[in-house]
């Protein structure tokens, strides 16, 4: 009945550690933009927008509809090229070469930094010719054994290989939604890219879809540099190491996830994530 | 970091502003639970002590509902930033609400052991120690649901007055304790229910540490203690 | 309760029940006149169809008549021996065999009977007596093809006096009607009995693929150039209304550009499939390149942008993506062009395809006629055997095109793909 009491100690603050990545040396970023001007006739969609993408690490893009951030993923591969209205301006390199100038041929660098698109758009060819297609134009397999060993190692790096392996012949567009975007995605690694931009990869699928895709770009990201556009907050949260919000053209706040989520510094970043934005 | 205006979703709002309720009301009970045992304690009211007790169980279900709410509100409404910080924060408050009634409710339980002592000098120290000691508690619920990073810090600077009545009520019991052997029983009371008393103090100062976190993201430095009775 | 009861009342009272009635009332009239308009269509198509049967059917056949021949007993003075050799046709057409006809038709039906035959009559004798010589050794029955004044008698719109001749053979059982596969193998001649479609088939069909082998490619490519690598501004939209508008302008302005250049200018043979292939492909180019560029237009652009994405250059985007799944859009164009350029008859006359040619055309640059022109020419005849004859041709056109088109749309379903 009588209660002892207990001790009043107070543990010690642990230090604010970051588990998703070990500690490691700052490497110089796979890809730099700085001071990025987009306009689009006399609008202005981007207003001097900074970014890294490092290797081996996940980077978002997030923010409300209509900021930027599709056009600034748009802007990493020259996509924006072909839309005949956009000026692009600013700086952005890749391993230090400015993607923009006269020398740097675009469709080599699209090969280099591959895409992933929100719908997805595999080719209405086999499953075969579809991962086939890339390595075939840049010249990438000698011969017909090379070709199926990189088709089955695209396959197999993007999670398909074991459903697809016995028909590889049928149309890539008779598979489900969510195989559709691995296919994608197998796609676009079979040219052998340094980085892989996705917008909103995740948003035609159903929750098991997308859990396979987030798991799929969790192991992917060993390998190649990523950068995500995406709309949903819990998706940037759970599959990127950095995440930059943007807001109407402008990168509000740029850091590391955990902290965005948990402790941001800018109001309107945390406005926008509580969901008190508008 | 103050909030500017309310989520979209309003639903979100309520939910929030429902768990701070369910915090302030914990408190009020707490508070009243702490005063009713220093009256009853001085006025020797042992029915009043018995209502204490029971009333503790109150205590308890809200605790429960608050743990309850907090995880319901997690789940389904995936808080972010100062938002989740609160939430966990009210978790936490909650259960350390619950220890301080359940000191208040140890205070009321020794009433009718102490029926029969006389006026001893320390007792009347005692309701100045919990009043403070009240009122830390108070105005540190009050700072978390206002969202008061400022009044949680000002709190825990209250905790060395609460600090030093304790060291000081503690001398005197010794003192008493070693001039009449006979007093040992009641004296040893009285400093488990001014242990009591400080203990509040301390978990009103862990209170204002976690309101502190809550509101801006960044954790108390130590603050400066009072004086250490273990050293030396 | 009381909810429910107020639904019931407003979906299920007068008003509203008269506005169902009168909302089903209307999609029963709408259904109702598109069938009517339907049936209307059908009702025009049947209509031509079987009026055309019915009068160019006779055309494919050809009445023979039985004649009882000794030709030991006759004037004929013709070695069996000399029909063995290679101077047998020589020899036949100059034996004068159609006074030895008519001869024994007088013998057989009396004054007049000579009317009976003609050219190709004695043509057919002749061959008969090639392929067996021995005939005129002995007494024989032989079937010989009736003149054309006969046969249209026998069809019963010819001369009363020969009406009445071959009603009397036919009361004999002398009359048979047979399917006449001469008139899709001979080419045009001036007795309606012996005239046939085949030159003019031929001539059609060379016509056609040099148009197509012209227009196609230049079509698609220009749709695809237009469509895909040329600049938006102030010139490709004046190009794109000028293509637009020479889709439908006359195509008789089209034979007169054909007259003009090809003909006056650059000296080509008159007459040859050659240019006329060349002024239809001018008339059909500008056909494939608005239906190739709808079909481009309606590529959607996520296949190209995930072809850009591997990093496919615009060529190769172009020609392993674009124009794959454009390709039956283009097709259908193809078709339509076709199916027009193959009817055409005006832009052909202005360009002198109008000649009358009694031998198929072995090339590009040999005289020709063409289906739609041997039809208006047989017309324009006035012996009345050349009136069902130019029915049959229509027939023969209308089928040509069936199978050109069929082919086609053989071809577009064959290179369809579901994307």
């Amino acid at each position: 009945m009588i209660e002892t009491t207990d001790n009043k100690a107070a543990p010690p603050v642990p230090q604010a550690t970051d588990t998703a990545e070990p500690a490691r040396v700052e490497r110089t970023p796979k890809m730099t933009a700085r001071n990025v001007h987009v306009f689009y006739g006399e609008k202005e969609a981007l207003k001097g927008v900074g970014i890294d993408i490092h290797e081996d690490r996940v980077t978002a893009f997030i923010g409300p509809s209509g900021c930027g951030k599709s056009t600034f993923l748009r802007c990493l591969n020259r996509m924006n090229d072909t839309i005949p209205s956009a000026r692009v301006t600013g700086d952005i390199e890749l391993d230090g070469q400015n993607i923009n100038s006269a020398a740097m041929d675009v469709v080599q660098l699209r090969a280099r930094v591959g895409m992933v698109f929100q719908k997805p758009n595999p080719f209405p060819k086999s499953i075969y010719e579809n991962v086939a297609y890339g390595p075939r134009i840049h010249g990438l397999a000698a011969g017909k054994t090379e070709m199926d060993a990189i088709v089955e190692k695209s396959l197999k790096r993007a999670g398909l290989w074991e459903e697809v392996k016995e028909r590889l012949q049928e149309s890539g567009t008779a598979l489900s939604g969510g195989q559709q975007q691995r296919l994608c995605i197998a796609r676009a690694i079979a040219v052998d890219p340094e980085v892989i931009l996705m917008d909103e990869p995740c948003s035609a699928l159903d929750p098991i879809a997308t859990a396979k895709i987030e798991e799929l770009i969790h192991e992917l990201r060993g390998r190649y540099a990523i950068a995500i556009v995406t709309h949903n907050m819990q998706q940037a949260a759970r599959v990127s190491q950095r995440t930059a919000f943007f807001h109407l053209g402008e990168v509000i706040e740029y850091g590391k996830t955990s902290e965005i989520f948990t402790n941001p510094r800018e109001q309107r970043t945390q406005d926008y994530i509580t969901g008190r934005y508008g | 970091m103050a909030t500017t205006s309310g989520h979209t979703i309003k639903a979100f709002d309520e939910d929030l502003d429902r768990l701070r309720a369910l915090i302030s009301q914990m408190g009020g009970l707490a508070e009243h639970a702490i005063r009713e045992s220093m009256r009853c304690l001085i006025q020797r009211d042992v029915d009043g002590a018995q209502k204490i007790v029971e009333n503790d169980k109150k205590l308890d279900a809200l605790e429960l509902e608050t743990e309850r709410r907090a995880i319901q509100l997690i789940a389904l409404r995936a808080p972010m930033a100062d938002d989740l910080r609160d939430v966990v924060a009210a978790m936490k408050i909650s259960s350390v609400v619950e220890r301080i009634g359940d000191y208040a409710k140890n205070i009321a339980k020794r009433v009718p052991l102490l029926e029969n002592a006389g006026n001893i000098e320390p007792l009347s120290l005692l309701p100045e120690m919990a009043r403070i000691a009240t009122e830390m508690v108070h105005d540190v619920l009050t700072a978390f649901v206002e969202r008061d990073a400022e009044a949680a810090v000002r709190v825990r600077e209250r905790d060395r007055a609460v600090d030093d009545f304790y060291n000081s009520i503690f001398r005197t019991l010794l003192t008493f304790m070693m001039e009449n052997p006979n007093n040992i029983g009641q004296s040893t009371h009285l400093l488990f229910i001014a242990k009591n008393i400080e203990r509040v103090g301390d978990h009103a100062t862990n209170i204002a540490e976690m309101v502190y976190y809550a509101a801006t993201g960044q954790h108390l430095a130590d603050r400066p203690r009072g004086e250490d009775m273990l050293k030396g | 309760m009381n909810k429910a009861a107020a639904t019931s009342s407003r979906w299920t009272d007068g008003s509203m029940t008269r506005m169902v009635a009168k909302r089903y009332a209307a999609e029963r009239r709408f259904k109702l006149f598109g069938l009517a308009a339907v049936g209307l269509s059908v009702a025009f198509l049947a209509f031509l169809l079987i009026n055309m049967g019915a009068r160019g059917l006779g055309g494919f056949t050809q009445s023979q008549i039985r004649l009882d021949v000794d030709f030991a007993r006759s004037d004929l003075m013709l070695d069996p021996a000399a029909l063995k050799g290679p101077q047998a046709e020589q020899v036949v057409s100059g034996a004068g065999l159609d006074g030895v006809l008519e001869t024994i038709a007088v013998a057989t039906y009396g004054e007049g009977a000579g009317d009976l035959f003609g050219g190709a009559s004695t043509r057919a004798l002749g061959e008969q007596l090639i392929a067996d010589p021995t005939l005129l050794t002995r007494r024989t029955q032989l079937w010989l093809p009736l003149s054309s004044k006969a046969d249209v008698a026998v069809k019963r719109d010819g001369e009363r006096a020969l009406e009445k001749m071959v009603a009397a053979a036919d009361a004999k059982g002398a009359i048979r009607t047979r399917f006449n596969p001469g008139f899709l193998t001979n080419s045009d001649a001036t007795d309606s009995s012996a005239v046939g479609v085949w030159g003019a088939l031929k001539g059609s069909f060379l016509t056609i693929m040099v148009t197509m082998l012209l227009a196609f490619p230049i079509g698609v490519l220009s749709a695809l150039y237009l469509e895909e690598f040329a600049p938006r501004n102030r010139w490709t939209d004046i190009i794109e209304v000028s293509i637009n508008n020479l889709a439908a302008v006359p195509s008789i302005i089209f034979g007169l550009l054909g007259l003009a250049v090809f003909l006056n200018l650059m000296h080509l043979p008159r007459s040859a499939p050659l240019v006329g292939g060349l002024t239809l492909a001018l008339m059909t180019m500008p056909v494939i390149v608005i239906a190739g560029r709808n079909a481009i237009k309606s590529v959607p652009p996520s296949i190209r942008d995930a072809a850009l994405g591997v990093g496919a250059s615009k060529m190769q985007v172009v020609f392993h993506h674009v124009l794959p799944l454009a390709l039956p859009g283009v097709l259908t164009g193809t078709i339509i062009g076709m199916a027009r350029a193959l009817g055409e008859t005006a832009p052909l006359l202005m360009i002198g395809m109008r000649a009358f040619i009694a031998s198929p055309p072995q090339g590009i640059t040999d005289p020709s006629s063409v289906l739609p022109v041997q039809i208006f020419l047989w017309s324009d005849e006035v012996d009345r055997g050349f009136v069902e004859k130019t029915s049959a041709a229509i027939i023969v056109l209308l089928l040509f095109m069936l199978v050109m088109n069929g082919l086609a749309i053989y071809l577009r379903n064959r290179f369809e793909r579901r994307w």
